[in-house]
């Protein structure tokens, strides 16, 4: 079976004042259906480049390469104006922070109605009505008089709310998140992505979550993926790949989570490497307890793993916990 | 703030000098290139602001020539802001060389002095009422460009661009929708200040022999005019006020302009506020 949503070997390069550097290097994941991928990395990792990569939104001076199947349709490949037509109709996107992503000077019904109105080509009452429909379904309160006003008038998790909306509106088959929730406080966050789960359940949509918060992605991914200066250290099921870490950059995260069972938080010093300055070799080794010489010589081979999981340590250090 | 005194000062200035140039020739006591008067009377009840030295009513000189600074300011400032709007956002948008071309080349003109460089233009061009506005254009649109620019920067990294980007909206729903309302206020404010600055450059050019061609009536030729007559302090000083008062006023509908529409000033006008 082949998965729904599918990016392979996708490398994303930065042209810099120093050269070019390498800021995505040969990912590869896979989505199906009414799965949840979440992709997790600390600021810096890549997520959000590879992200824009693949829909053709980098930042100018970024370049991309690789694949990414939609349906075994190739979104790399296609042309401006086709991915026009796969962008906020077959895969959507929210992003970070809502007091920053809603266009301050339209209403809400402009902002929800229009891309609906392209895409699905209906007339403007149409479109309002599946706005008015989608506020409901995120439930925003007295939807009809929502779409008459601003976003200023709206709290930060009603925002995101219809962030969201905007995003189903054209009945899309993958949503991407970035950090939908990190901008929010935790009651509202908790809230915020009860909504969309319930949603993405209900539609049976492709999900994926990238996030840095490794409580988020455990309550809702069915596969993780785990990214170190723009490389997947570790992937596998959420299950197993949170439960019993392989490598020691997960094992660090989630030692690094608050829980109420530790008596000391486990921190990780130091920060994730710029890709300008990748340290040789496995880029984690400078901060890892366990590296050997090999680790500062050879970049790691991802390897498959006999519970489905990919890692790439030649250490190994955690087989037997 | 419309209720401010300035803000009416400089509204009624305006609205003033706008109906004395359209009314012009139905007010003016004579026509101002008739010469049969006797040359260089005082100020009197026969001719308020005197005559000048070859017996034209100053008066009526000064209301006609309303019709010359008025116009010619209005148009090259519409014509100097579209020119930089055009370029600015162009350059914003696109980056890259692009960008580097187009900045370099407006801070080559920015580089000149803006009046040296406009005698320059109207020298190579032939004196004339047109070519001094062209000149003027040409060394305002830097300006302009730089501003939309600036601008078109703070915007086009907003998340609500990528997020309409995202959404599948092309360059042109972009730039319609989220550049230009942004843009255009910034524009229009600073456009507003500058119109003091256009007349004193298109009086300055005519001033200087270099704008509108004699008999025309003109600010800025009456009083180069009344320059060389130092006894007949009438001919320069009417013109002189005339100018000095549609440039204040020009500057203090910019202040007002700026005060409305800028965000900060805690009354939001158009929404364009919190982002710009």
């Amino acid at each position: 079976m082949t998965a729904q949503f599918e990016v392979q070997d996708l490398s994303v390069e930065l042209d810099g004042p120093a050269g070019t550097v390498c800021v995505v290097d040969s990912i590869s994941y896979s989505v199906d259906s009414g799965k949840v991928l979440g992709m997790v990395g600390e600021s810096g990792s890549g997520k959000t480049l590879s992200v824009l990569g693949v829909l053709g939104l980098l930042p100018g001076g970024a370049r991309a390469r690789g694949s990414a199947r939609l349906n075994g349709r190739d979104l790399m490949a296609l042309k401006p104006r086709e991915r026009r037509q796969v962008l906020g109709k077959d895969i959507s996107v929210v992003l970070q922070d809502p007091y920053t992503s809603l266009h301050p000077m339209l209403t809400i019904g402009r902002q929800m109605t229009d891309h609906v109105r392209q895409h699905l080509r209906v007339g403007k009452s149409e479109a309002s009505d599946i706005a008015v429909r989608l506020l409901h379904e995120v439930r925003i309160p007295d939807a009809h008089t929502a779409l008459g006003r601003y976003p200023h008038e709206f709290s930060g998790g009603m925002r995101q709310r219809i962030a969201i909306a905007m995003a189903l509106a054209c009945g899309p088959q993958l949503i991407i998140t970035d950090e939908p929730t990190t901008a929010l406080d935790p009651t509202v966050q908790a809230d915020v992505l009860r909504t969309l789960r319930e949603l993405q359940l209900a539609e049976g949509l492709g999900w994926i979550i990238i996030s840095h918060d490794l409580g988020v992605v455990s309550a809702l991914a069915d596969e993780v993926v785990v990214l170190y200066s723009g490389r997947i250290v570790e992937a596998g099921t959420a299950s197993e790949l949170l439960t019993r870490p392989r490598h020691p950059y997960t094992r660090a995260l989630l030692d690094s989570l608050p829980d109420a069972g530790h008596k000391e938080l486990v921190t990780l010093r130091g920060v994730v490497p710029s890709p300008a300055n990748r340290p040789p070799g496995c880029a984690f080794h400078p901060r890892c307890r366990f590296s050997t010489q090999e680790c500062a010589e050879k970049v790691p081979v991802l390897r498959e793993l006999a519970d489905r999981r990919l890692l790439a340590c030649p250490v190994d250090p955690l087989r037997k916990g | 703030m419309l209720k401010q005194p300035l803000t009416i000062i400089s509204i009624v200035i305006i609205a003033a000098w706008v109906i004395l140039a359209i009314a012009a020739p139905w007010i003016a006591p004579d026509s101002p290139n008739y010469t049969g008067f006797a040359a260089l009377q005082a100020p009197s009840a026969a001719h308020w602001f005197g005559t000048d030295d070859v017996g034209r009513d100053v008066l009526s000189r000064v209301l006609w020539g309303a019709r010359a600074t008025l116009p010619a300011s209005v148009i090259l400032v519409a014509c100097a802001s579209a020119i930089g709007t055009v370029i600015g956002v162009v350059a914003g948008y696109i980056g890259g060389w692009v960008d580097s071309t187009l900045m370099r080349i407006t801070d080559l003109f920015f580089s000149f002095p803006a009046v040296i460089f406009a005698m320059a233009i109207v020298a190579a061009l032939g004196p004339s009422l047109t070519n001094s506005v062209i000149a003027i254009t040409a060394v305002s649109w830097p300006l302009f460009a730089r501003i939309a620019r600036s601008v078109v920067l703070n915007i086009r990294s907003a998340d609500y661009v990528l997020v309409r980007r995202l959404l599948g909206g092309s360059t042109r729903e972009v730039i319609a929708m989220d550049v230009m309302p942004n843009v255009i206020p910034s524009v229009v404010v600073v456009g507003a200040l500058y119109l003091g600055e256009a007349a004193l450059l298109f009086s300055g050019l005519s001033f200087l022999g270099l704008g509108v061609r004699p008999p025309t009536a003109e600010w800025g030729a009456m009083i180069s005019e009344g320059a060389a007559h130092f006894n007949a302090w009438w001919m320069a000083l009417f013109p002189g006020l005339a100018l000095m008062s549609i440039v204040v006023a020009f500057n203090l509908l910019g202040d007002v302009l700026r005060d409305l529409l800028d965000p900060t000033s805690g009354r939001v006008v158009t929404q364009t506020a919190a982002t710009a």
